[in-house]
């Protein structure tokens, strides 16, 4: 019974979920490898929506030659990552330069396994394999989320160090500089939504914000985007802070700094930052969608059963137009790719149409990625549109405006969750 | 011993190891930032163990203040500064003997209070739902809410004495 004072309490899945069946173990290392393939093929393909979208507000085309509408083109990046030379600069402290991109990418890749994806679990084997790879309990979600956040900084700022020129180092000094700062702003803004949730997990957020038993069904109404108006202000320019974006991507600012942090870094360690950047804009989409935007519930209410039809109604069409848009094309990619693709994508809605237990279980999932999808477009936007801070007034802005603002917001949260318990309806 | 290696007992080892390990890579590597990675090393073992005890709180905030802000600021100087590698002095090399001894006295000392008092640190660690979030938060606000306000107190104190004696370094 020795083990009993190391592992007290043993009833916590946190911990228990380490030492799961040889089952569990098995689901999650699967969850683990299909998240992983999913998250990577995502990243790819942000890269080649960023440049479409970036392009088209710039009166351009974007990729076009790699593949139809240049789809191929993430590919081709890849390929082109893979088979580059990669030298080691002179003079690098080798142990910790390579040390930097692998804790960037490990981070950022790892914050990606807190985020749920779904309420109902999957009957498979079975087993009830729940949408995400975190524990259901996991109690200390955000926090979690915002640990790892918070050591995601070295990465970048190792990089820097450990290059042994000035530009990195610059580069590098900067993003500490920003990631502390915004980091307050980032974790006060989101006490609102702690306040009124009373929790740390993140499936029991999202649930806070559907309808409570017996109550009317408000749709978006009910989401914590309205009472937290301001904290998502701040939460989200923060967060586009945190993530080393447009318009606060002063850690690589050209002009000034070359490529900042990475500039020493070639081939697939540069991609390794590459990756680690556009996950963590996923993480942050996720996070905005969950804290504010009610995760995977709809925006309509529930019983406006027709609106349960939309992701049918958006796949079939979708569909279509692939199938049509690849015979315009002469090479054997657009006219045979392109059709089945848009066959498999409009068979997927007529399916959600026939079995209705397919389509009611896609339902979470369709609104949480359509939600999340929306906030990357918007990160995209805002590149193709703002021009870069200046440095001081980044700081600034961070220090002076949204600090204090997110403060305001939790008093004022909590002021108002202690007059409705004081005085409001029973 | 009737102790038999359990898997949460296989983890601990484990997380016990790298904290060891970090510690005294912490003093023997020769560069600061080095230093600074063992002890962030140190930091993040520390949290396993405390997920290990069910104290799932205090393991994000260990993580959060001092494997994030704490030891990212440290990181910070140290680049700001440029700091080479540590030069040895024959004064710093004299320093180790002694330093060893006194290691070893610390670690006697603790490993003694330890076995002689079994029960009680059984018990200490036995925190089970004080450790939640839940717990901790009710303690706090409830039990040690006084000595929780006067440490808030002290903290704003040493804020503003930072800030005054910034801007007396400026002027």
């Amino acid at each position: 019974m020795h083990h009993d004072g190391i592992l007290a309490g043993g009833g916590h899945l946190t911990v228990h979920f380490l030492f799961a069946t040889r089952d569990e173990l098995f689901i999650t290392i699967a969850k683990i490898a299909i998240l992983l393939f999913i998250v990577l093929t995502v990243n790819a393909y942000l890269t080649w929506f960023e440049r479409k979208v970036v392009a088209h507000i710039q009166s351009r085309w974007g990729p076009h030659r790699v593949g139809p509408h240049g789809l191929l083109q993430p590919l081709a990046d890849g390929v082109k990552f893979f088979f580059k030379e990669d030298p080691t600069p002179a003079g690098v402290d080798k142990f910790v330069y390579f040390l930097a991109p692998l804790l960037a990418l490990a981070l950022a890749l790892t914050s990606i396994a807190i985020i749920p994806f779904g309420p109902e679990p999957l009957h498979l084997f079975g087993h009830d394999i729940y949408l995400g790879i975190a524990p259901l309990d996991l109690n200390i979600g955000i926090l979690a989320l915002f640990a790892i956040t918070a050591l995601g900084v070295y990465g970048v700022a190792l990089a820097g160090w450990a290059s042994n020129s000035k530009y990195p180092l610059l580069g590098g000094l900067r993003s500490s500089a920003q990631m502390i700062s915004y980091e307050l702003a980032l974790t006060l803004s989101v006490v609102g939504v702690l306040l009124m949730a009373g929790t740390f997990n993140l499936r029991d957020i999202i649930n806070a914000q559907a309808p409570l038993a017996g109550h009317p069904d408000r749709g978006i109404i009910g989401w914590n985007i309205w009472p937290q108006i301001l904290g998502f202000f701040c939460f989200f320019t923060a967060a586009v802070a945190e993530t080393n974006r447009v318009p606060f991507d002063l850690p690589e600012a050209e002009q000034e700094l070359v490529a900042g942090f990475n500039t020493e870094y070639a081939s697939f360690k540069f991609a390794m930052f590459f990756i680690a950047e556009y996950t963590s804009m996923i993480t942050i989409s996720c996070l905005a969608t969950i804290m504010f935007f009610g995760g995977w519930l709809s925006p309509f209410p529930v019983s406006w059963t027709l609106t349960h039809y939309l992701p049918s109604v958006i796949l079939i069409p979708f569909g279509l137009w692939v199938v049509l848009d690849g015979f315009r094309y002469e090479t054997v990619l657009g006219r045979v790719v392109l059709p089945a693709v848009g066959t498999v994508v409009t068979a997927l809605g007529l399916g959600f149409i026939v079995f209705p237990h397919a389509n009611a279980f896609i339902q979470a999932p369709f609104w949480f990625l359509s939600k999340v999808l929306l906030f990357l477009f918007v990160y995209v936007w805002m590149r193709g549109t703002l021009p870069r801070f200046r440095y001081d007034q980044l700081m600034a802005l961070g220090w002076k405006l949204l600090l204090p603002l997110s403060i305001v917001n939790v008093a004022l949260t909590s002021f108002l969750i202690l007059a409705k318990m004081q005085w409001g309806a029973k | 011993m009737g102790c038999e290696m359990t898997e949460p007992l296989l983890v601990f080892f484990v997380l016990a190891a790298l904290a060891v390990i970090g510690a005294v890579s912490l003093i023997l590597q020769k560069h600061p930032i080095h230093s600074a990675l063992s002890l962030i090393v140190v930091m993040v073992a520390l949290a396993g163990l405390y997920l290990l005890m069910g104290a799932e709180f205090v393991a994000a905030v260990q993580i959060i203040v001092y494997g994030g802000a704490i030891m990212v600021l440290f990181v910070f100087v140290i680049m700001l500064l440029n700091a080479g590698a540590e030069e040895r002095t024959s004064l710093s090399k004299m320093a180790g003997p002694p330093g060893l001894l006194l290691v070893a006295a610390l670690a006697a000392f603790v490993a003694a209070t330890i076995a002689r008092s079994g029960a009680s640190v059984q018990a200490a660690a036995e925190t089970g739902a004080l450790s939640s979030t839940r717990g901790i938060s009710e303690m706090i606000f409830k039990d040690f809410v006084y000595p929780f306000e006067l440490t808030s107190f002290l903290v704003l104190v040493a804020i503003l004495g930072a800030t005054v004696l910034a801007q007396r370094e400026k002027s």
